[in-house]
């Protein structure tokens, strides 16, 4: 296998550091640029199984807004994004909510939970 | 909580209950403000400011060391305020500010509650925010459909509300908000055709160009505009061209895409009108006042922080310009003017401009100046300098127009200074 | 029906506001969504002196007797407006034997005042003008107005006074049987009446000819404008013209009667009548024929621009007039500028024709000239601002921040005559929106408002009605998949 060399912009966070990745084939072998070590973590990832945060909203039902923002409680699989706001088009939940409250255990198989991320009173 | 009437006095008055006033605000209690001598005025029902409709992550990083969303940073700053009793008035809007003949500041604002109220301040800290920079100021030809919003609008309805602007978008400027709102519009099921800019590079960060536009094979133009809007009731199509290192419209380089919604990240515009209004001077680069390091105005008891000072494009150092602000209000109160020695700081060259624009001398604490650079500039020294002698130099690897940079000049480098000023240059490396 | 006044532009709306004095059943008619939807909606917003038209003609009556007239109709429907004066530029010898050509129609038309200064004159009244100009007419009795809002004022107290808007009414068919004119809708509604009154601007030819009068032809003139900001709104005092053309009265700078500061019009004549699409070219000719006349006008404190279509006709006078073909039918035609200056005095003169022609004229015992305007919390002292949240607390929820629009100024555009169905009409009849910000902050929350005082799904709120709907639906139903 020949050596192939990426270039990628960190997402871990807002410095953007532009990585340079070393790959053989599908293997990871090293990389160059990053300024932290969750930059080189995230450079094998990104090239491996890359993985993000899902930010949204879900319904509310009671609430004093429709809509509560929500997170993963860590990353999921990218390929996964898709598929996680299709099941979270069918999910309402009841207010009061407070922020962090987890709203899903287990989002879509990922074994990440969803929380909230902020409160919403009840009216 | 002390009685709102019609009529009040207060020491200190924040106008803004976003991320700026609500750091101002603590950092002036902590700093000797009694809490009920405090005033926070918000415009809309809740405090928090702009984050609250920022659901995505990326704040807080400097701050807290994790990464929240908009509404988990605001949350944390609201709820600190509410703990320490420090009161505000919500759905409030500010109409006036001016200077009384006795130096206090008198403010009249309104709201459905308390009707029209007046308040005589000491002190008062600006923490407007900013506006976006609308369809009119950037001046783009065709009709007038629906279907066309600023991108912090589209961001309102789809978070906030709950609906959707439009099914197929085009994006004109790569704002952080922008790029953001094109992922975000991407989840929610619209199909974002392309993202224009017309300067030779993004406006927004990096990370946002990868994970909200390449995450989602979304095409980003460089140096391209819209030279023209289609649709009579709405938005059907824009026209894209390339432009000419002048930014001007190459002919022969149209395309037309189809869409029925453009969304407009094209920068933003620090909101002074009552700054303005009040005759504190501005800076004309960064559209907000002059200052100095405690974000002091020309107005003596006036402060400001934020992004109505100039446009940041991280929040954490909103909070922590606005802790500068609020301290540097308690103090004022305490002290009254101190400073002897007024030292302008000027940027040089490929420097647009320098916030504080002043540095007061003798400096107790060490001063941090945050730039933003005019074009992309690869490996270059930045030099603080007075009187030709160096007080500052580091290596950037790159700096970039959309990202805010900053140095910090230790307060015995100051301590020398006996007159003249400081500029902020670049030397190519 | 006894009149049905087709077109609810600034003279269809003054037209039926003179009818509601008597007792007359009216009926006014319009195809789009609101009142001043036309060329009544885009135009120089200036009440001109009447030194440019020819002396004798219609249009030099109308003018002068307009003008004239305006002061009291704007008191009595409450609406703005100011004899700022009017200053034509002369920038060269021959502009100069304009001038005194213009002097010439001025005091013929009868304009009162006009009179010619020398360049270093009108730069001591108007510090802000070129350098270049080596004289100028002025013209003190020239005034600004908002046209729309006076359009809107009009048929409002038209309404008041018993008139019954129809709007969305666009005439598809007319025919005329025993006395009587039927005329039926694009959608099928009908309209019966003895008298008909064609003021349909733009689109008067092709509705003359529906009724069987094909003797007109109206052709759309082109007009782009830039907006600016309030802080340029003090640039001049007077309304600043350059030589007129053939082609027009050429460009001008005026402050607007709401603060702003007007730049434009281009001309050009096109056959599209409804292209109201701005041009970067024309944008880019306004700008620089606009620094022409005022070499420091900030042109990055652009708010918006727009394309006014101005209707003319081949003529270049106004027809108003019996139709020579067909009975009981009044044909008012190439109503181009000065249209709005004129059209209190051609509402008068419309009047009396249908008078001439037999209608019978009993005034009305309870018709009331005056107009309760929609409060304007921006332009009161504390005092009125309290007075006001006392009576109503939606007066002090401000939802315009660049013009201190509150939700009680919104509510009541919402009902009161002519009430708005959209944004834009709310945005007309209250300045929502029309601030610096383009309506970035204000727009989400007027869109609920006007849901809520509608009773119609957020989603079905539209900019100007039909298809301009501002939202295309919910989150979360099924976007993905769509």
């Amino acid at each position: 296998m020949s050596e192939t060399v990426k270039e990628l912009t960190c997402i871990v966070c807002p410095m953007g550091c532009t990585l340079r990745v070393t790959m053989d084939g599908d293997r990871f072998v090293s990389v160059t640029g990053n300024t932290c070590p969750r930059g080189a973590k995230y450079a094998e990832t990104e090239m491996t199984a890359p993985r993000r945060v899902l930010t949204t909203t879900v319904r509310v039902s009671g609430g004093h807004l429709p809509l509560c923002p929500v997170r993963t409680k860590g990353d999921i699989p990218k390929e996964m994004l898709f598929d996680a706001m299709r099941v979270l088009d069918s999910l309402c939940v009841q207010a009061p909510v407070s922020i962090g409250q987890v709203l899903v255990e287990d989002l879509c198989g990922t074994g990440v939970p969803l929380i909230a991320t902020r409160d919403i009173h009840s009216v | 909580m002390r009685e709102i009437s019609a009529e009040m006095e207060r020491e200190l008055v924040i106008i803004g209950g976003g991320p700026a006033g609500l750091a101002a605000a603590i950092a002036a209690a902590e700093n000797g403000v009694a809490v009920d001598d405090i005033l926070i005025l918000e415009r809309e029902p809740e405090l928090g400011g702009i984050l609250l409709q920022c659901i995505h992550s990326g704040f807080g990083l400097h701050r807290f060391g994790e990464e929240l969303t908009g509404p988990e940073y605001a949350a944390r700053y609201a709820k600190k305020v509410v703990e320490m009793g420090i009161p505000a008035l919500l759905s409030t809007m500010v109409l006036t500010l001016h200077q009384m003949e006795d130096g206090r500041k008198e403010i009249t604002a309104v709201s459905s509650a308390h009707g029209l109220i007046r308040i005589k301040a000491r002190a008062v800290v600006l923490a407007m925010g900013c506006r976006e920079r609308g369809r009119g100021a950037l001046n783009i030809p065709g009709t007038r459909p629906a279907g066309i919003y600023t991108a912090g609008a589209a961001q309102k309805f789809v978070n906030i509300k709950g609906f959707m602007p439009g099914r197929q978008v085009v994006i004109l400027g790569s704002g952080d908000i922008g790029l953001i709102m094109a992922r975000r519009m991407t989840l929610e099921g619209a199909k974002v055709e392309v993202v224009a800019e017309l300067m030779p590079y993004s406006g927004g960060l990096s990370r946002n160009i990868q994970q909200c536009l390449r995450d989602f094979n979304i095409p980003l133009l460089l140096s391209h505009t819209i030279t023209q809007i289609h649709g009579k009731e709405r938005v059907t199509g824009v026209t894209i061209s390339q432009v000419d290192e002048k930014r001007r419209p190459i002919p022969g380089t149209e395309q037309y895409f189809d869409c029925d919604t453009v969304l407009l990240s094209c920068g933003l515009i620090p909101e002074n009108e009552l700054t303005r209004q009040a005759g504190i001077p501005l800076d004309p680069v960064t559209g907000g006042a002059v200052v100095g390091e405690n974000r002091e105005t020309e107005m003596p008891g006036v402060f400001a922080a934020g992004n109505v000072l100039h446009v940041h494009d991280l929040v954490d150092f909103v909070s922590a310009e606005a802790e500068l602000a609020g301290a540097g209000a308690a103090r004022w109160l305490a002290e009254g003017d101190s400073q002897e020695l007024k030292l302008p700081v000027h940027p040089e060259g490929v420097i647009r401009y320098v916030v504080p624009q002043t540095v007061f001398l003798p400096a107790k604490e060490d001063v941090r100046l945050f730039f933003r650079v005019g074009q992309v500039v690869e490996k270059a020294a930045v030099l603080v300098e007075n009187d030709g002698k160096v007080l500052y130099k580091g290596v950037r690897p790159k700096l970039l127009p959309g990202e805010m940079e900053s140095v910090t000049i230790k307060a015995e480098a100051l301590a020398e200074i006996e007159s003249g000023q400081l500029t902020v240059r670049l030397e190519k490396r | 029906m006894d009149v049905a006044v087709i077109g609810a532009g600034v003279v269809g709306a003054l037209i039926a506001r003179e009818l509601s004095r008597y007792e007359l059943d009216v009926c006014l008619l319009e195809k789009a969504d609101d009142v001043a939807m036309g060329t009544s909606k885009a135009n120089s917003a200036i009440i001109h002196a009447g030194f440019d038209c020819q002396p004798g003609s219609v249009m030099a009556k109308m003018n002068v007797r307009g003008n004239a007239m305006m002061d009291q109709l704007t008191r009595e429907l409450s609406v703005p407006f100011k004899r700022n004066g009017s200053m034509v530029l002369a920038f060269n010898e021959e502009d100069v034997r304009t001038l005194e050509t213009l002097l010439d129609r001025g005091v013929k038309n009868g304009v009162p005042g006009v009179r010619i200064v020398s360049g270093d004159q009108a730069r001591e009244m108007e510090p802000n003008i070129s350098g270049d100009a080596v004289a100028a007419l002025v013209a003190p009795s020239g005034g600004i107005i908002c046209p729309y809002e006076l359009t809107i004022a009009a048929a409002g107290n038209a309404m008041d006074n018993g008139v019954r808007l129809h709007t969305g009414f666009e005439v598809t068919d007319a025919e005329f049987s025993d006395g009587v004119w039927t005329l039926t809708s694009a959608a099928g509604d009908r309209v019966q009446a003895n008298y008909i009154v064609n003021a349909a601007g733009l689109f008067s030819d092709q509705v003359a000819a529906l009724m069987g009068d094909d003797g007109y032809h109206v052709f759309p003139r082109r007009g782009e404008y830039l907006l600016l900001d309030r802080d340029q709104g003090k640039m001049v005092s007077h309304t600043i013209f350059q030589c007129p053309s053939a082609m027009g009265k050429g460009i001008l700078v005026t402050p607007t009667v709401d603060g702003n500061l007007l730049l434009g019009p281009t001309s050009e004549n096109r056959e599209d009548r409804e292209d109201t699409a701005t041009t970067a070219e024309g944008l880019a000719t306004v700008a620089r024929l606009a620094s022409k006349s005022v070499p420091s006008v900030n042109l990055r404190a652009v708010i918006t621009s727009f394309t006014g279509l101005r209707s003319c006709s081949s003529g270049h006078d106004f027809i108003i007039e019996p139709s020579k073909k067909r009975p009981q039918l009044v044909e008012i035609t190439g109503i181009e500028s000065p249209g709005l200056s004129s059209a209190p005095a051609i509402a008068e003169y419309a009047v009396s024709l249908l008078k001439e022609m037999g209608l019978a004229l009993h005034a009305k015992a309870d018709f009331n000239p005056i107009r309760r305007p929609i409060p304007r919390f921006r332009e009161m002292n504390i005092e009125q601002r309290r007075a006001l949240i006392e009576e109503d607390a939606r007066f002090g929820q401000i939802i315009c921040r660049c013009e201190t629009v509150t939700e009680g100024e919104i509510v009541r555009a919402l009902h009161q005559n002519p009430p708005a169905h959209d944004l834009d009409g709310v945005k007309r009849r209250t300045r929502t929106g029309m601030g610096r910000c383009n309506g970035g902050f204000c727009t989400p929350q007027a869109v609920e408002i006007i849901a809520r005082e509608l009773g119609i799904p957020i989603e079905q709120v539209t900019k100007c009605g039909g298809e301009s709907r501002l939202l295309v639906g919910k989150t979360k139903e099924g976007g993905l998949d769509a």
